[in-house]
């Protein structure tokens, strides 16, 4: 389980953390919302170090992760936008990364067959086109069974297919129990894949609570709408 | 060898009485270590004509000196010690030789010039195939005229200028022989003061302190075939007239007064085909006048010539000039002599018409040579971009850089030069 | 580490700008040798491109690289590797191809036409100022953000080096030429990779011109190996340093 503490980060003047709770805990599939920088990818990447926290704690199963980076083989991570060496084949990603972790379970290969990965092992990275880059860095996040996995905007520029595919893959993770965070700007997705909603507005924390819960306090059955209508309230509060 | 505590004995030889009458001018007398009548002895007792044996051996004999006209010949390099002490041989007398002797560790002073073999006023003197081993001065010649020194090693080892005299010192002589000699770690290697008509040919003198060859108030002079390598401040030739140095090599003087071949107040002197090599300065030139310079090799030098503006009327032709650092620096922009037709690496001229001229003239002195030559440091940012640039930029539009001083003809080809015979 | 240099290294060398780069080199020092017989006249060319080409080169492709190479440094740091380790990767992938290139390119010719006196010198000289630029421009892609930017500094760090800093000493050397310059001049000259490298090959080729400087303390700098010790020393510190001050950055950077 993840358990940010009093997380701050400021880029320059811009507050893009403004002192962040959260307990995230397994076999809970969270959702991470929020308008255009408000913090989403910034949060993302503090818990997986890629940014470094100004002030306050992150945890991973109750270990700090301030300095360290062992706690990054319970991850599994998929990018906004993976980009990886022009000139070395897809194949030659995977080896790579298996080589590099050095994963002593198994490896889970089912989504780079489903996306029939295999067949296009000897293609060159900058030969393929966004969507398969995605599909590559989707199958990178889920190889190594990873407890906690985080996707960045997932679904974006796959093909329906495919982000069904990803969709059921990720709902099997969670009912296997494992932590899962995702975000999206596309409510039906998450309404399917996500237990819980957490709500960022401009480096502030707006909600940390279950889908249902959040529906029943707005009247609204489709996630969509429960959340604009979240929204509204919210902002007319703060007005 | 061993010297044991007999006394040195003398084996006078007797010829037959009627021959010892009919040759009673060309007694021959053997000397021996531990013999009864020493050296000394001998040498004092022998009379003009006669002829000295000195068998292998060593000798400390302190100072011999020598009144008659002998011929002082060592058998099998006999070693005459100084015991640093004394001056081992003086002669004072005419056609004196002296051969195969093996001289060691002669006494040093401050005040008397203490040498191997010191001759004053004997005219005539031969020395030839001796040893001359940490000597203080090596054959010294005084006011001795017509004399031949050939085929000698010399050697000294001191540390510093002040224990060292020079190998080969002449003052004040003429018609002498200076030949095949090999002299190395003395003050001057070859030292000429006042000595005319005289030639120095075939030496090699290396590694001495100062001057491979020093050379004042010499006229009419010939030194060929020399080769000086490595000395302190290379060789120096000053307020000489008519000087001839032909087929010399003048290699690896390093320093920053130290040139391949100085050159102070000579006129009407000839340097043909030498070879500078190596050197810091392959010539420096103070005062000289009409002397021409012909057919000479200038290679890996710093400065191949440094011409100062004292000079005029000198020729330079048909030389190569090739891995200079730099060809020619000069102190004045007036231009009183001539540089034609000389084989410069550094032109990238063309030759249109093929007859082997290049077709623009060749500046040989670059604008950065002028700026080390009043600022030394700046030598530091040598073959830097910038200077690339100031070089070029100079090419153009001459600002610094004597406008007239160029060869005309620089030919598109190096010379064919045999600098040794 | 070396799994992770392997292919990085794997990377940049089917990078056609390393190919041609190395073609580059390989072109110019084989033209030289060409229409030059003298081999000492073929350095002297050589040294040109060694002392400027080589430095730009290196300072541009590299920091070109690293932008290029961010999402994929990201990708790495999103694994548990230690960021130590993914910098040094970089930066050993990166120089040890561009010196490659260098080797190659300057190297073959001078094993078909024989290497000449200075020719290791040369070899030496490139190989150092590869790796100190190859350190500086990973310096300048650390400090910034912004590739544009950090390509301006790459950019002026090469100008700055190659002509800027001789014309400063120049001036400095010209103002000051009433003092005794021997040792300040000795800093100055450390105080630039390029001026070093520029050293190490006069010490070849241009001795006899260097002993022309006054004092004991250059007799023995430049008559013994005493000069090129020195050179190198002061070159890997060049290298060092900034490679150590862009890894503390880098460490706590945000990606």
């Amino acid at each position: 389980m993840i358990s940010i503490q009093e997380v701050n980060k400021n880029f320059g003047r811009l507050q893009a953390l403004k002192n962040i709770n959260l307990e995230l805990v397994k076999g809970k599939s969270y959702a991470l919302i929020g308008p255009n920088g408000s913090g989403k990818t910034t949060l993302i990447k503090c818990i997986l170090g890629l940014v470094i926290a100004a002030k306050g704690k992150i945890l991973i199963d109750g270990l700090s992760t301030a300095g360290k980076w062992q706690y990054r083989e319970k991850i599994g991570y998929m990018p906004q936008i993976g980009r990886y060496p022009d000139n070395m084949k897809i194949g030659q990603i995977f080896e790579m990364a298996i080589n590099i972790r050095k994963h002593p379970g198994q490896i889970d290969e089912e989504l780079l067959s489903a996306f029939r990965l295999n067949d296009m092992y000897h293609k060159r990275m900058h030969t393929l086109s966004g969507g398969t880059r995605q599909k590559v860095s989707a199958a990178l996040a889920f190889l190594f069974n990873p407890d906690i996995l985080i996707l960045d905007e997932p679904t974006a520029g796959l093909d329906p297919v495919s982000v069904e595919l990803l969709k059921e893959k990720v709902i099997r993770c969670k009912e296997d129990g494992r932590l899962i965070m995702i975000s999206s700007h596309i409510m039906s997705d998450l309404d399917d894949l996500a237990s819980d909603i957490i709500y960022l507005y401009e480096g502030d924390l707006l909600y940390d609570n279950s889908i249902d819960t959040l529906k029943s306090e707005t009247n609204e059955s489709r996630l969509g709408k429960a959340i604009s209508k979240f929204i509204t309230q919210t902002h007319s509060i703060h007005d | 060898m061993t010297v044991s505590a007999q006394l040195y004995f003398l084996i006078v030889l007797f010829s037959l009485p009627g021959v010892f009458l009919t040759s009673a001018h060309a007694r021959i007398f053997h000397v021996y270590p531990n013999a009864k009548q020493n050296l000394q002895e001998t040498i004092a007792m022998a009379g003009d004509g006669d002829t000295v044996y000195i068998h292998q051996g060593h000798y400390f004999s302190g100072n011999i000196t020598v009144k008659n006209q002998l011929l002082i010949e060592g058998i099998d390099m006999p070693v005459l010690d100084g015991n640093l002490k004394d001056e081992i041989l003086t002669i004072a007398a005419r056609k004196v030789i002296i051969r195969g002797i093996h001289f060691k560790n002669t006494g040093r002073s401050s005040i008397n010039d203490l040498a191997a073999i010191k001759c004053l006023d004997a005219h005539g003197i031969r020395v030839e195939n001796c040893i001359l081993e940490n000597t203080f001065f090596g054959i010294y010649l005084s006011n001795t005229d017509s004399s031949v020194i050939r085929n000698n090693r010399l050697e000294a080892f001191a540390e510093n200028e002040y224990q060292l005299g020079n190998g080969i010192h002449l003052w004040k002589c003429k018609n002498a022989l200076i030949e095949e000699n090999e002299i190395k770690g003395h003050r001057d290697g070859i030292y000429f003061e006042f000595v005319t008509d005289s030639q120095i040919r075939d030496n090699i003198s290396n590694e001495n302190m100062r001057y491979g060859l020093h050379f004042m108030f010499s006229h009419d002079d010939v030194y060929e075939r020399n080769i000086f390598r490595k000395n302190g401040a290379g060789v120096a030739v000053m307020y000489s007239r008519r000087v001839h140095m032909y087929y010399n090599r003048f290699e690896d003087n390093w320093g920053s007064s130290s040139y391949g071949m100085l050159l102070k107040d000579i006129s009407d002197s000839e340097v043909i085909q030498n070879q500078f090599k190596g050197n810091t300065i392959g010539i420096f030139m103070e005062g000289t006048s009409r002397t021409l310079f012909e057919k000479n090799l200038f290679a890996m030098n710093g400065w191949a010539i440094k011409l100062q503006a004292s000079c005029d009327d000198n020729v330079l032709r048909y030389n190569n000039f090739s891995g200079n650092t730099f060809d020619i620096s000069t102190n004045g922009s007036l231009v009183l002599n001539t540089i034609d037709s000389n084989y410069w690496d550094r032109y990238q001229g063309y030759d249109l018409d093929r007859d082997g001229v290049g077709d623009i003239p060749f500046r040989p002195v670059s604008m950065f040579s002028i700026i080390v030559e009043r600022v030394p440091p700046a030598i530091m940012l040598w073959r830097s971009f910038l200077v690339f640039l100031l070089d070029k930029v100079e090419k153009i539009i001459p600002v610094i850089t004597p406008e007239n001083m160029q060869d005309q003809t620089p030919s598109m080809k190096p010379y064919d030069i045999h600098t040794r015979s | 580490m070396l799994r992770l240099i392997k292919y990085i290294l794997y990377d940049i060398l089917r990078n056609r700008f390393i190919l041609f780069y190395t073609l580059f080199l390989f072109l110019s020092t084989y033209a030289m040798f060409q229409l030059d017989s003298d081999t000492s006249k073929v350095i002297l060319s050589m040294l040109n491109i060694v002392l400027m080409v080589v430095p730009l080169v290196s300072i541009i492709f590299t920091t070109i690289h690293f932008y290029n190479s961010y999402e994929f440094i990201e990708m790495m740091l999103a694994q548990p590797i230690n960021r130590s380790v993914i910098f040094m990767s970089q930066y050993i992938a990166v120089s040890v191809s561009m010196s490659l290139g260098f080797f190659i390119g300057t190297g073959t010719p001078m094993l078909i036409y024989g290497i000449p006196d200075a020719g290791y010198a040369l070899l030496l000289s490139g190989f150092m100022l590869t790796m100190v630029f190859v350190s500086m421009a990973f310096l300048a892609s650390v400090i910034t953000r912004d590739k544009a930017k950090a390509i301006g500094m790459a950019l002026l760090f090469w100008f700055y080096f190659v002509l800027i800093y001789d014309a400063l000493m120049l001036w400095i050397v010209y103002t000051f030429s009433d003092y005794p310059l021997e040792k300040p001049i000795l800093a100055l000259i450390s105080a630039n990779p390029v001026d070093l490298a520029r050293v190490m090959l006069l010490l070849k080729l241009d001795i006899s011109a260097l002993m022309g400087f006054t004092g004991a303390f250059y007799r023995d700098f430049f008559g013994s190996n005493l000069g090129i010790y020195f050179a190198m020393s002061v070159l890997i510190l060049w290298v060092v340093i900034p490679l150590w001050l862009s890894m503390r950055i880098f460490r706590k950077k945000d990606l």
